[in-house]
């Protein structure tokens, strides 16, 4: 009759040992995963200092020092290293391409943000997001089989038949549209409608809605994404090693109708293929030196970049 | 002036205020800045369509008269006839897959830390600024990084670093942020709610995670991996820098111990080779090897996009 | 109406003395029935069966009001009864929401609103906003007034000078902010932020400026200083103000239209409807609708 219950040991409100134990483990596991992050970082770092050190004592030991590094040209084979020409070089192409992704990835920012209806914005999305999926090298291609010879060679004469920096340019500009594109889209759209409203109700039209209210607003979002497209052409490699020309090497110049040398373009002649360049030689380190200051002026620029961007998300 | 008017003065009144409210002129200005809006807009699509047809018609010879042969060929960098993307398709799916393998688990696996456990600690903070650095470096760097320390690291264990293992690391360490950060963000949009249910009736927190969490965060994390592979399969630096081959890949019929030990190549580096060599032949093999990538790539981001706006869920 | 030939000459020379600065913009402010007429006579808006959609679902129907000159309108009702939403009708604010439709007939000044020829812009201009969550631009304060003008061609300093001071003025916050116009205007208070918008919303001269539940947001002081200048400024403007707070419309209107939410039976949505409209004393004390007398007496809503 007596109904026998089991009592529960008050006291032993703990976890059972075996999942306790799993718990701690499972928590281990993704905490190291978090450290490897750092390990990468910390790797990248690692090898581009000892090595661009390796580098630069090792030139400093040379004939002419670490003069060589202001030289007449890039030629790294011939030790003549240059490195005002490969910046020479990086600036004009990411300038050519600012010229081109600015204008076109704004323009279709701020359109799809103050004046496209939701069904046009749904359409043009996903094919901003195809141009950029595709593959660096499909538009280094693009550069020297159209954009040289239909574009380049036909609007200034006196340009080189097979390679320019200008074709480089417009290339990696392509590619960039699509980043200045979505950063500068969701800083227009983070801007909240209620300053549209306000513009709207003293009698502003679209016009002057987007560009004296909802433009100034957004001004930091859309300052980052000028920068993320700079730093991203900054380190865009494959389409100028492809159609810059220049592998061996270039003599300083500014001519963008020319080929040329950029950072990432000597990196990678320097390092691939059957022709790579091993081992401890000058040439190759250079590889790492270049690798160093292309670090750099990125991070620099990255973390402007992520400054900005955060400032955006405070304030609204 | 006082004036006593009666309530509402009809025509008038009605006549003058709608002169004031008419349309004055067509507002020019607007219209031309629309115009030229939109025509940012189309220009950037034009050029889109332009890049693939100007593909499509070059690599059409190729495509169309020997798609076998195209595809079954090996790399070959001095005969065009000979030319074909096999080699590089091969390669491209075993980095692929290294990349599965290694910086998958490991991103999701890191994005679980910041989510779940580490929240707002320090760690967490500094991790993820850590995390936002590394996606902005360039492709490069990370060849940089597979060439000394992978490269290095596995010629000591066989002879030969220059594998497509190292490929694949130096590709796993490139695409890991992205994992991260989408992880993150699929992790994220898994209302409180759910994780609150399961620890209420006890659950710990692996077991909450586990069986409640990630499963609802998989569409997210599904397509984020997506993301990240189409990624890798597009990039040429890193893995031309770790020695992928450009000229001539003489592989026959390997076992996978010897492909994945030996020399390698990838479909970038192909189109690299390829868009090096002079000669209208070499034109049409690159364009149709081109393709052959960006059907790839394109059909994983495809993939990816359909996910996500399958699975977007308004909670 | 009076269409008799005689006093149609006589009207219409004085209709176009008065009516003619009104149409060129900014230096317009004499309207027919100019600020000594007296309150009430001349109807600004007129609506006949207004109805609003967004895209099926019907948010308020049948609404026929008429807004008179140098008067505060309330529009008063629960949550969800689209008084909002016919506020926003007068200034062709609905525009801006997609999907979103007017049936019926808006006239303003006899003029149909939604006619084909009309310009939303002008309209804009003409009847003015302030919104429940104040809104200023992330600018200064002067450049939060000049904004209006600048819009409109204005340039010169002087001119903009002294139009940011007078709107200034208008909204008794003058003398709080006259040290510090090139500050921000994110660095005032809420109830200072209010004043600032309705500053903005006078600085290009409206004739009509409409309050969608303006003091909302705001602490008791402010409310009760916002009350206080719309009664100053009806002598100049017409004002029609959605509001929550009977008491507040209690208050300061002269007119009160109160809506109420009817279920429809079919899609079980709720769709708005004016039920009475009448001078606010007897809305307050003698409602002709039982709803009305609920409403106000705090049995529902």
């Amino acid at each position: 009759m007596a109904v026998n219950l089991t009592r529960v040991d008050q006291l032993d409100l703990r976890t059972r040992p075996a999942r306790r134990r799993r718990d701690r483990i499972a928590r281990w596991m993704f905490r190291s995963a978090a450290f490897t992050t750092f390990l990468v970082t910390l790797l990248i770092i690692g090898t581009l200092v000892f090595d661009a050190w390796d580098y630069l004592s090792a030139l400093a030991d040379t004939e002419d020092g670490l003069g060589s590094l202001f030289d007449i040209g890039w030629f790294p084979r011939r030790g003549i290293f240059d490195i005002g020409t490969l910046v020479v070089g990086t600036l004009i192409v990411t300038s050519i391409a600012m010229l081109v992704a600015v204008p076109l990835g704004l323009g279709a920012a701020i359109y799809l943000s103050e004046y496209a209806n939701p069904r046009l914005r749904r359409l043009v999305k996903p094919i901003i997001e195809i141009l950029a999926g595709i593959p660096s090298v499909v538009l280094g291609y693009f550069a020297i089989s159209f954009i040289n010879p239909n574009l380049v060679t036909k609007l200034f004469s006196g340009a080189h038949g097979a390679f320019t920096l200008a074709a480089a340019g417009i290339a990696v500009g392509v590619m960039t549209i699509p980043i200045i594109a979505s950063v500068a889209e969701d800083a227009l759209r983070a801007v909240p409608m209620a300053l549209r409203e306000a513009s709207f109700g003293l009698g502003g039209k679209r016009s002057q809605t987007t560009f004296r209210v909802v433009f100034p607003a957004a001004i930091s979002g859309i300052v980052a994404a000028l920068i993320l497209g700079i730093s991203r052409a900054i380190g865009e490699t494959m389409v100028v090693a492809i159609a810059a020309g220049a592998t061996g090497g270039g003599l300083f110049s500014l001519d963008p109708l020319q080929p040329g040398q950029t950072m990432t373009a000597a990196m990678a002649a320097l390092g691939f293929g059957s022709d790579q360049v091993a081992g401890d030689d000058l040439t190759f380190q250079s590889l790492y030196f270049i690798g160093l200051l292309l670090f750099f002026m990125t991070f620099a620029l990255n973390f402007a970049s992520d400054r900005l961007v955060a400032r955006v998300r405070e304030e609204y | 002036m006082a004036l006593s008017t009666p309530a509402s003065i009809g025509g008038a009144t009605a006549r003058s205020y709608t002169e004031g409210l008419t349309r004055k002129g067509s507002d020019v200005r607007g219209r031309v800045v629309e115009g030229a809006l939109i025509s940012t807009l189309a220009f950037s699509l034009l050029i889109l369509l332009v890049l693939l047809v100007d593909l499509v018609r070059r690599a059409w010879p190729v495509l169309s008269d020997r798609p076998g042969a195209f595809l079954g060929g090996g790399l070959n960098s001095s005969d065009a006839s000979r030319a074909g993307v096999w080699q590089g398709m091969r390669g491209t799916v075993t980095l692929a897959i290294i990349v599965v393998l290694v910086a998958v688990p490991l991103g999701i696996a890191c994005a679980v830390y910041l989510e779940e456990y580490a929240g707002r600690s320090r760690f967490a903070k500094w991790t993820r600024i850590n995390v936002r650095n590394l996606a902005g470096v360039p492709s490069i760097v990370y060849g940089l990084l597979g060439l000394a320390i992978f490269v290095k690291a596995l010629d000591g264990i066989n002879g030969n670093g220059r594998t497509v293992i190292a490929g694949g690391l130096a590709l796993s360490a490139l695409v890991l942020p992205i994992v991260i950060i989408t992880a993150s963000e699929a992790l994220r949009a898994v209302p409180r709610g759910i994780r609150e249910g399961a620890l209420g009736v006890g659950a710990t927190q692996w077991e909450t995670i586990r069986s409640h969490v990630l499963p609802s965060a998989a569409p997210g994390i599904l397509t984020g991996t997506m993301l990240s592979l189409a990624r890798a399969a597009g990039e040429a630096a890193p893995v031309l820098l770790v020695g992928a081959i450009t000229g001539l890949l003489r592989t026959g019929d390997q076992g996978v111990i010897d492909q994945l030990s030996g020399p390698f190549t990838a479909m970038p580096v192909v189109i690299f080779a390829y868009a090096r060599q002079p000669g209208d032949d070499f034109r049409e093999i690159t364009a149709a090897a081109s393709i052959v990538l960006l059907v790839l790539v394109l059909a994983m981001n495809g993939f990816a996009i359909w996910l996500r706006n399958r699975y977007e869920r308004k909670w | 109406m009076n269409e008799s030939g005689d006093q149609m000459d006589s009207v219409n020379e004085i209709t176009d003395l008065d009516v003619a600065p009104a149409v060129t913009g900014l230096q317009q402010h004499l309207v027919v029935g100019s600020a000594n007429a007296s309150p009430g006579a001349v109807t600004v808006f007129q609506t006949t069966d207004l109805a609003v959609y967004y895209g099926d679902f019907r948010a308020v129907r049948d609404v026929d009001l008429d807004i008179r000159q140098h008067e505060i309108t309330a529009l008063i009702g629960p949550s969800g009864c689209g008084k909002s939403t016919v506020l926003r009708c007068f200034d062709r604010m609905n525009d801006l929401i997609d999907g979103a439709r007017v049936e019926g007939e808006v006239r303003y000044h006899g003029v149909d609103l939604y006619g084909p020829e009309v310009d939303p812009v002008e309209v804009r201009r003409r009847i003015g906003m302030v919104f429940q969550k104040p809104n200023p631009f992330p600018k200064s304060i002067y450049d939060n007034l000049a904004f209006g003008p600048r819009l409109n061609g204005v340039k010169k300093k002087a001119e903009l000078d002294e139009v940011v001071e007078s709107s200034l003025r208008r909204a008794a916050l003058w003398d709080e902010v006259k040290d510090r116009l090139k500050e921000s205007a994110m660095g005032l208070s809420g109830g200072q932020q209010q004043r600032l918008c309705i500053a903005r919303c006078v600085a290009v001269k409206p004739e009509v400026i409409l309050m969608d539940e303006p003091c909302s947001a705001l602490d008791p002081i402010a409310t009760a200083r916002i009350e206080d200048l719309m009664q100053e400024i009806k002598q100049e403007y017409t004002i029609v103000i959605v509001t929550h707070n009977m008491q507040q419309a209690a208050r300061v209107s002269d007119r009160t239209a109160f809506f109420t939410t009817e279920v429809n039976p079919e899609s079980d949505r709720r769709t708005g409807v004016l039920i009475e409209y009448n001078a606010t004393p007897k809305i307050f004390s003698n409602p002709d609708d039982e709803r009305t007398e609920q409403y106000v007496t705090g049995r529902f809503g």
